[in-house]
C-alpha cells in the first residue's frame, strides 16, 4: 500500500504568498472529502484569518480517461461515455456529441427530432439548475430548498425514463436522430410538468430572493468583472451575471433554436446574487421554449433515412436483405467518417459545452476533445474568492456550479 | 468562408505565412509554433477574439513531423465568429511558447496537455500535471500510451496486485 503523505509545502511555494512560508498564514486542506466542494475537488487555501489570500485548486479525482476511451469506440457506442461527464445534463452531452458526429459526417435530422431534443434539453437545463438551486441553498443553511428542489428534479427525470428507458444516463439522442420516438404520454406528462413548475419557481423565489440572510451572503460576494471572466473562458450564467449577453443558442443557433421566442436574462452585478437571479430566470425562459416547441411538435420521422449512418427500424429487418446488412454493418463496425475535424459547441446549464472531433477515415474517431464549462469556469475562482471568508468562498463555489465529471473528464 | 473572417485571415496569412484548411464553413489556420504567441495577441488586441474557447492537442503517432497539432479554437463575441488556429509540431519532446499572457485560461488547458500529450509550454508559470497524480509515468491521450485494462482491486487481493501495478510507487 502506498504511504500517506503530508502535503508538502515546496510543490506550492511558487503558488502561496511569502507569508505562508513564514508560517504567518495558513495552509488549510479543503476536500477532497468535503460536502461543500460539490464531488471530489480539493482547494488548497492559504487563509489570514478567516480571510482567503489564495485557493489553489487540485483536481483530477475523477478523471476516467473518458476521451481515451471514446478512441477506442465507433462513433455510435462512443456517445455512451459522453452521458458519464457532467451527470447533471446528460441530454445537453449527448446532443453536444451527435451535433458534432452530424457535422463530420454530414448528416440531417428531421424536424421532430429537433424538437424533442429541444424540449428534452431544456427541460434537463431546468433539472440542473435545480440541483444547483438545492445546493446552494444548502450551502447557505437554508436546507428546505434542497427537498423542493429534488421533488420538482424528480418529475423531469421521469420524462426522461419514459423517453429513454433511464433517469440520468440516457443517450437517447443519435447520430441522426433518436433512439425511438417519444411514447404517447409524453406530451400529457410534459405539459403537466408545465402547468405545476412557475408556481413552484415562484415559491423558491419566496424563500430565497429577498430572504435578508441570503442577501447578506450573497450581494457583493464573489465579484466576476467581464474582462477576467472573459480572459478565463468564463461562460454560461456566471458570464450573463456579469453583463455580457453571450448564449450560443441565440448568438449560434443550432437544432433550430431559431424559432423559438426567449429572452436571455442578464445582470449587471456580477456577484453570487447576481448569478443565482440570472438561473431563476432561465428556470422561466426554458419553460417558454419547452411550451412553445411542444405546441408545434411536428409529424414525421424521427430518424435521418440515410441508412449508411442511421440503423434501419427492426419492422424493417425481417422483410428487407439491405436492412438486415445494414443493421450487422452499423452495430459490428460501425460508419466511417471522412479524415477531418469538426468543433461544434452548444450552451449547456454551465457554459460552451464544445466537442472537437477528428475522424481518420475509419468508423472509430480519432481524437474527442471536450471543452467543458465547468473547467474553465473554476479556473476563475481563485480571482473571485480572494479576499472573502471561507464561508463565503463556499458561496461563490455554489453559485459557480461545477460539476466535477464535467471538469476531469 | 463567413464574410467577416476574410480580411482577418488575409491579415494572419500575410504575416505569418500560413496556410489554410477549411471543412465545413470552419477555417483551420496552420501557424508556426515561434509565431502563435504574437498571432493570439493580434487577434485578441485587433480583431476581438476575447474568448480561447478551447486548446487541445491532437496526436498523429508514429508520423513523427508533425507529430502533434495544438489546436487553440477562438471565438470572437463581438463579430461572432470563430477561427481555429493549428500549430504543427515534431518529435516526441515538443514545445510551443506558452499562451498564458495572452489568455488566462490557456494556463489550466496548457498544464492539461503537458499533462495528457507531454507538450511543454516554454514559460509557463505552473508546470504542474494537474488531472494525472503527481509522479504518473507517460502521457495517457498520447496515441503509444495503451489503453490499459486495470484489474480491479479487492480486499483480499489488494496486496497482491499492488505488487505488480503500473502506477508510481514510493
Amino acid at each position: 500500500m502506498a504511504q500517506i503523505e503530508e502535503v508538502d509545502v515546496e510543490q506550492f511555494k511558487h503558488l502561496v504568498s511569502e507569508r505562508a512560508l513564514t508560517g504567518e498564514t495558513m495552509l488549510l486542506n479543503m476536500g477532497p472529502q468535503h460536502p461543500s466542494t460539490h464531488g471530489v475537488l480539493r482547494l488548497l487555501l492559504e487563509l489570514d484569518g478567516e480571510t482567503v489570500i489564495n485557493c489553489i485548486s487540485d483536481i483530477g479525482y475523477l478523471h476516467t480517461g473518458i476521451e481515451k476511451n471514446m478512441e477506442a469506440k465507433t462513433y455510435i457506442k462512443a456517445e455512451v461515455m459522453s452521458d458519464r461527464l457532467d451527470y447533471m445534463n446528460t441530454m445537453g452531452n449527448n446532443l453536444a456529441y451527435v451535433l458534432a458526429v452530424e457535422k463530420l459526417v454530414d448528416l440531417d435530422v428531421p424536424p421532430r427530432a429537433q424538437a424533442i431534443r429541444v424540449i428534452l434539453t431544456e427541460l434537463q437545463r431546468i433539472a440542473s439548475h435545480l440541483v444547483f438551486l438545492g445546493a446552494f441553498g444548502l450551502d447557505l443553511a437554508a436546507m428546505s430548498v434542497f427537498l423542493y428542489c429534488f421533488r420538482e428534479r424528480e418529475a423531469i427525470l421521469d420524462i426522461a425514463e419514459l423517453c429513454s428507458g433511464q433517469r440520468m444516463m440516457t443517450t437517447y439522442f443519435r447520430p441522426g436522430g433518436l433512439w425511438r420516438d417519444v411514447p404517447v404520454e409524453f406530451e400529457t406528462a410534459v405539459r403537466a410538468f408545465l402547468k405545476m413548475f412557475p408556481k413552484r419557481v415562484d415559491e423558491y423565489e419566496a424563500l430565497l430572493t429577498k430572504n435578508p440572510i441570503l442577501l447578506d451572503r450573497t450581494v457583493g460576494i464573489g465579484k466576476l468583472d467581464v474582462p477576467t471572466a472573459l480572459q478565463h473562458g468564463v461562460t454560461g450564467p456566471p458570464l450573463r451575471a456579469s453583463g455580457l449577453n453571450w448564449d450560443l443558442r441565440k448568438a449560434r443557433p443550432y437544432s433550430g433554436y431559431e424559432q423559438y421566442d426567449f429572452n436571455i436574462p442578464t445582470r449587471t452585478e456580477g456577484d453570487t446574487f447576481a448569478r443565482y437571479i440570472v438561473r431563476i430566470e432561465e428556470f422561466r425562459e426554458s419553460l417558454k421554449i419547452v411550451e412553445q416547441a411542444l405546441n408545434k411538435l411536428p409529424m414525421g420521422p424521427i430518424n435521418s433515412d440515410n441508412r449508411k449512418f442511421v440503423p434501419p427500424p427492426r419492422s424493417e429487418l425481417g422483410v428487407s436483405m439491405e436492412a438486415l446488412i445494414h443493421h450487422f454493418k452499423l452495430w459490428t463496425e460501425g460508419f466511417p467518417a471522412p479524415k477531418a475535424s469538426v468543433y461544434s459547441a452548444v450552451e449547456s446549464p454551465r457554459g460552451e459545452l464544445g466537442v472537437y472531433l477528428e475522424g481518420d477515415g475509419g468508423p472509430k474517431p480519432h481524437r474527442v476533445h471536450w471543452r467543458t464549462p465547468s473547467f474553465d469556469n473554476l479556473s476563475a475562482l481563485e480571482k473571485m474568492s480572494r479576499g472573502h471568508l471561507v464561508a463565503d468562498l463556499v458561496a461563490i463555489l455554489a453559485s459557480i456550479d461545477i460539476v466535477l465529471g464535467d471538469i476531469d473528464r | 468562408m463567413d464574410k467577416k473572417l476574410e480580411p482577418i485571415v488575409q491579415a494572419l496569412q500575410e504575416k505569418y505565412a500560413t496556410s489554410i484548411e477549411e471543412f465545413r464553413d470552419e477555417v483551420h489556420v496552420f501557424v508556426k509554433a515561434e509565431n502563435i504567441v504574437d498571432a493570439l495577441t493580434l487577434l485578441r488586441d485587433k480583431y476581438d477574439f476575447e474568448l480561447l474557447s478551447a486548446l487541445t492537442a491532437s496526436d498523429y503517432w508514429p508520423q513523427q513531423s508533425p507529430r502533434f497539432h495544438v489546436i487553440y479554437q477562438l471565438s470572437s463575441i463581438a463579430r461572432n465568429i470563430t477561427v481555429q488556429l493549428r500549430v504543427p509540431v515534431n518529435g516526441d519532446q515538443p514545445k510551443v511558447l506558452t499562451a498564458t499572457r495572452v489568455y488566462d485560461v490557456a494556463n489550466w488547458r496548457e498544464r492539461e496537455l503537458l499533462d495528457m500529450f507531454g507538450i511543454e509550454f516554454e514559460g509557463h508559470p505552473d508546470p504542474r500535471r494537474i488531472l494525472m497524480p503527481e509522479g504518473t509515468e507517460g502521457h495517457p491521450l498520447r496515441k503509444d500510451f495503451p489503453l490499459g485494462y486495470e484489474e480491479p482491486q479487492f480486499t483480499f487481493n489488494i496486496d497482491e496486485i499492488d505488487l505488480h501495478k503500473p502506477y508510481a510507487k514510493e
